[in-house]
């Protein structure tokens, strides 16, 4: 009977992802998944019959109204932080679970359940801490930039082999010697996690949040061995293959094996040979330059009127566009060129920004239609037939060195193909090079304009503009 | 349970969540990690169990923390996968 119901729990939860396939089901999709975690947490109290427990409900309330303040107070902006946090405080409720259910025990438990023990504290510790540090690191309260410790691969490969001996060894514990090789276990699992995402840099967050989401589901299925419950298998094993799935499709965007990734080769390691100065992002706000510059490249042809003259319009955005907050002027110009009957669209890289669509969520937030939002693949042909590409701070994501400059970290990365494009404007903050270091020959091309500065600025002169030329035009065909 | 046949359904799992959410568009892949996310928390069905089973007050209390932590993961994660679905919307 319970089998039963815990079957179709777990079916119910695959038909909520499911449904979360497509825009138009994916509300119901969540709420259904939602829901079925919810009877089964229902069961789980009666089954136990714990709902007397006053500390037990307490705990429940708590948890949810916590988990309620955060999600409607985060900003789209600041979605892959959120994230992150909550992968840790995934990772750390199941390592607590695993210690609980194991510790301190006296009587002689078999082996299976001391491994599984040992393997989800120590899965659950390496994500709580791994995922603090993304989350730390994304939410500037740490450094973006790779830190690099002196030996830090001998020591993580150290620990884990050390924890691969404790888990080993654990079944030669019981009682008070068993809590003290759960900690033990704990305590190089938090240290490997540290170790494990210090060096990864800014725009490398998208395969490490992928890869502690999928660990994070891992870590509650082996919690639901320890703790014979086949629902928690079977949900965490779900979540493990999504977050795995993720994390192949960051690797192929960014042209990096995840053998790679799990070796703790960050494009900025890879790039320590080069000579090349990374810089950690396309565009920031910090360089506000009073309004478009032109450094060091003589116009060839005005913005505005291209704009005007253009039939189609594809705009990149990149993370700069976040980071500058110029998702509204984005917006307002969209408007603008859709009025004036534009072909109007935004090509997405697979990881421009820093979680896996991120740039989607952002455009949605304001109100992007998101049939107007072309992935890589079905974008790239349409380049060469169109009059305009405006891209709004991105850079590694359309260099055409990936696909050029053999011998480059950056070669063999697919990337946007708007150098095709007969016009290009590029509103980044600088000329600088992306996060891979590489410089991109795009700004210096002919058919390519660049308005330096806070995107945010200068979109707002470039709509202004246009909506004084577009007047300016009425007028002549009223009058 | 059988270890055999918990091992036996989280290879179905992984087989069929793989197989299910490799057809999600990349349109959808925030939202659907912050979903996936709160699945994670799913933990929470063992910290219950293992919190009512808890001998001593010192585990008990360790279990409430998981608990706690839990309800945040998967009440956070789905509140907000639902926010940001709702402002997903075609042309007009």
């Amino acid at each position: 009977m319970d089998v039963l119901v815990e079957i179709s729990l777990a079916v119910a939860i695959l038909l909520g992802i499911r449904l979360m396939g497509a825009p138009e089901t994916a509300v119901r999709g969540n709420r259904l998944a939602a829901s079925s975690l919810l009877v089964a947490i229902l069961l789980v109290l009666w089954r136990n019959t714990i709902l007397t427990l006053p500390m037990v409900l307490a705990s429940l309330a708590v948890g949810s109204v916590l988990g309620l303040v955060l999600a409607f107070r985060v900003t789209m902006l600041q979605m892959p932080q959120m994230v992150a946090l909550l992968n840790g405080l995934g990772g750390a409720a199941s390592m607590l679970t695993a210690f609980v259910a194991v510790a301190g025990r006296d009587e002689a438990i078999n082996l299976a359940s001391h491994v599984t023990g040992g393997l989800a504290v120590a899965v659950g510790g390496m994500t709580l801490s791994g995922s603090l540090v993304a989350a730390g690191k994304l939410h500037r309260l740490l450094p973006q930039k790779p830190i690099h410790l002196r030996g830090n691969r001998l020591i993580t490969s150290t620990l884990l082999f050390l924890l691969f001996l404790l888990i080993l060894l654990g079944s030669r514990y019981a009682g008070p010697e068993m809590t003290l090789w759960l900690l033990l276990v704990a305590a190089c699992a938090l240290a490997f996690g540290t170790l494990f995402t210090l060096p990864v840099g800014g725009a490398d967050m998208p395969i490490t949040i992928s890869l502690l989401n999928s660990m994070s589901g891992v870590a509650a299925s082996i919690c639901g061995f320890v703790v014979d419950d086949a629902l928690l298998v079977a949900a965490g094993a779900i979540v493990g293959a999504a977050g795995l799935i993720l994390t192949r499709v960051m690797c192929a965007a960014m042209n990096r094996s995840l053998l790679q990734v799990l070796m703790g080769a960050t494009v900025a390691s890879a790039n320590a040979s080069g000579s090349a100065t990374p810089s950690s992002n396309q565009s920031s706000p910090q360089e506000d330059h009073p309004g478009p510059i032109e450094r060091g490249k003589p116009v060839t042809f005005d913005p505005v009127e291209s704009l005007l003259e253009a039939r189609s319009v594809i705009i990149v955005p990149g993370y700069g566009m976040a980071l500058g907050e110029a998702e509204t002027q984005v917006r307002d110009l969209y408007d603008v060129l859709e009025r004036r009957g534009k072909d109007v669209k935004f090509a997405i890289h697979p990881v421009a920004g820093r979680m896996p669509g991120h740039m989607t969520v952002l455009l949605a937030d304001v109100d992007i239609p998101y049939d107007r939002l072309v992935q890589l693949e079905t974008v790239n042909p349409e380049f060469p037939r169109t009059d305009v590409v405006l891209i709004v701070g991105a850079c590694d994501v359309v260099n055409p060195a990936a696909i050029t400059a053999k011998g480059t970290p950056i070669y063999g990365m697919p990337i946007l193909h708007a150098h095709e494009a007969k016009r290009v404007i590029i509103c980044n903050a600088d000329t600088q090079p992306g996060y891979s270091g590489i410089e991109n020959p795009l700004y210096k091309r002919d058919n390519v304009v660049l308005l330096l500065g806070n995107a945010a600025s200068t979109l707002e002169k470039l709509i202004n503009e246009l909506t004084l030329r577009i007047s300016a035009q009425n007028g002549l065909q009223d009058g | 349970m059988h270890l055999a046949v918990l091992f036996t359904v989280f290879i179905l799992s992984s087989a069929v969540g793989y197989r299910i959410i490799r057809q999600v568009p990349p349109l959808l892949h925030t939202p659907l990690m912050s979903g996936m996310n709160a699945i994670s928390g799913v933990t929470v069905l063992g910290a219950l169990a293992a919190t009512a089973a808890a001998l001593t007050t010192g585990s008990r209390v360790l279990g409430a923390a998981a608990i706690v932590l839990a309800m945040v993961n998967v009440v956070g994660g789905f509140a907000v996968t639902d926010r940001m679905l709702k402002m997903f919307h075609s042309n007009r």
